[in-house]
């Protein structure tokens, strides 16, 4: 198990060193949102629909999409000059390699979400801040089961055609659960109401979570094996 | 008999025992008293939608199968299963509409079961928009089977999650902790039309497989 965990981190460092010493696909992911936000804005009539009202909605579509994008790159990296073959020749089991990737994705889809918090509540005066531990709680239970498949599923799609395509159309269905139940958490807590009233859904995501953590652990394997 | 022709005969008698299922449920079925004529429909979506499930389920039962044992049969299997599947999915899809209409007063509503029926058919569609984008075999029916398998695990989570949201559709009449709440001579046109639909996949699948089978 510490070699497990160890060698998982190795990989998702790796991994977010390129990305950090790069930076272009955070750096588009952040004005990705940043747009996606700004769309919103002007795709709503802002006297017919109160802010408070579409808030949960507005954050979680932005959250979503860019989610789906960061997811795109995870593997496309490993495509040039056959890396993938060398990660898969190191001396690290696979399960290692998936939970490093799966640690990077979420490293990177956090900070995404993070700044696009920040960005919500800049643009849209959602007052957050007496519910932000609860709010962030719930955006990491509603990302870490849909963000695992969507490593699993992100091996897969870089070597079809169409990859960027694909995944979105694969792994929407997958959102649905998470996106539901933080949607519905998020609208309740801005509406002020007790975290006792959300515990059912703040359970179903965990599950949701233990359930595809465990199942794309074990289905990975068949995706790079030769 | 090939393959293939045995697959013809299981469809023709399946479609003739349609036709019967027909006659029996519009002639020998009496009419609802509050929903009339409409009711009759009835007799094919819900079968529909259970061939959709066993499609589903069967896809995923063959993935596992195919990732333990590598026999490409299972995936052979699973991708009959799938196709098929996408057609009772769609005669469900648009069989459900056609009765909303008149009784709930609208085409779609977001209950439980319509989405998770919606999202049956895209996984479905996924699935063979997967397939069709990997040329290299071996490799197809590994991540045919990865969604497959994936699919298979978060229908009940969408069941679940919507259900917990909001749900509008009928409550299951048949399987149910109580007796069924049907009429024996509806009951027994319902079970005769599930028999009919499961025959109906037998056929498809099975044709659909001697298919996959022959030399390229």
């Amino acid at each position: 198990m510490p070699d497990l965990l160890r060698h998982a981190w190795l990989v998702a460092r790796k991994d977010l060193q390129v990305e950090f010493r790069s930076r272009t696909a955070l750096t588009l992911a952040l004005v990705f949102t940043a747009l996606v936000l700004v769309v919103f804005e002007y795709g709503r009539d802002p006297t017919a629909v109160p802010t408070l009202d579409l808030a949960p909605s507005i954050l979680w579509v932005t959250f979503s999409f860019a989610a789906v994008l960061a997811l795109n790159r995870a593997f496309h990296a490993e495509l040039e000059n056959d890396a993938l073959e060398g990660l898969l020749l190191s001396p690290i089991s696979r399960s290692s390699l998936f939970w490093g990737k799966l640690g990077a994705n979420l490293v990177f889809v956090a900070l995404v979400q993070l700044t696009g918090l920040a960005l919500f509540v800049l643009f849209f005066d959602v007052p957050v801040w007496r519910v932000w531990w609860p709010l962030i709680l719930v955006m990491v239970l509603a990302s870490v089961g849909f963000i695992a498949v969507g490593t699993l599923f992100s091996a897969m799609v870089v070597r079809t055609r169409f990859a960027e395509l694909m995944l979105p159309v694969l792994l929407l269905p997958f959102l649905l659960p998470p996106l539901i139940a933080a949607v519905t958490v998020t609208a309740k807590l801005l509406g002020g109401r007790p975290l006792s009233e959300v515990l059912g859904w703040l359970r179903l995501l965990a599950a949701y979570d233990l359930t595809f953590v465990t199942l794309a652990t074990l289905l990975f394997p068949a995706t790079v094996t030769e | 008999m090939t393959q293939g022709s045995v697959g013809r005969w299981i469809t023709a008698v399946a479609l003739v025992l349609l036709a019967g299922i027909y006659v029996r449920a519009l002639a020998f079925t009496p009419t609802e008293l509050l929903q009339g004529p409409a009711q009759k429909i009835f007799y094919l979506h819900v079968p529909s939608a259970w061939s959709a499930m066993l499609s589903m389920g069967l896809v995923g039962v063959a993935s596992i199968l195919f990732l333990f044992l590598k026999d490409e049969r299972y995936d052979r299997f699973a991708s009959a299963s799938a196709e098929v599947g996408t057609v009772f999915s769609l005669v469900m899809l648009t069989t459900g509409p056609l009765w909303a209409k008149p009784i709930w007063g609208t085409w779609w509503t977001w209950d439980a079961r319509l989405t998770l029926t919606l999202m049956l058919f895209f996984l479905f569609i996924g699935y063979q928009l997967l397939r069709s984008a990997v040329s290299e075999p071996g490799l197809r029916a590994r991540y045919a089977a990865v969604v497959g398998i994936c699919g298979l695990v978060l229908l009940p989570f969408i069941h679940l999650s919507v259900y917990l949201f909001r749900t509008l559709h009928p409550r299951p009449i048949v399987l149910k902790p109580s007796a069924p709440s049907l009429p024996p001579v509806m009951l027994v046109t319902l079970l005769l039309s599930f028999g009919v639909f499961t025959l109906l996949y037998v056929g498809f699948v099975t044709q659909r497989y001697a298919i996959g089978s022959e030399p390229r």
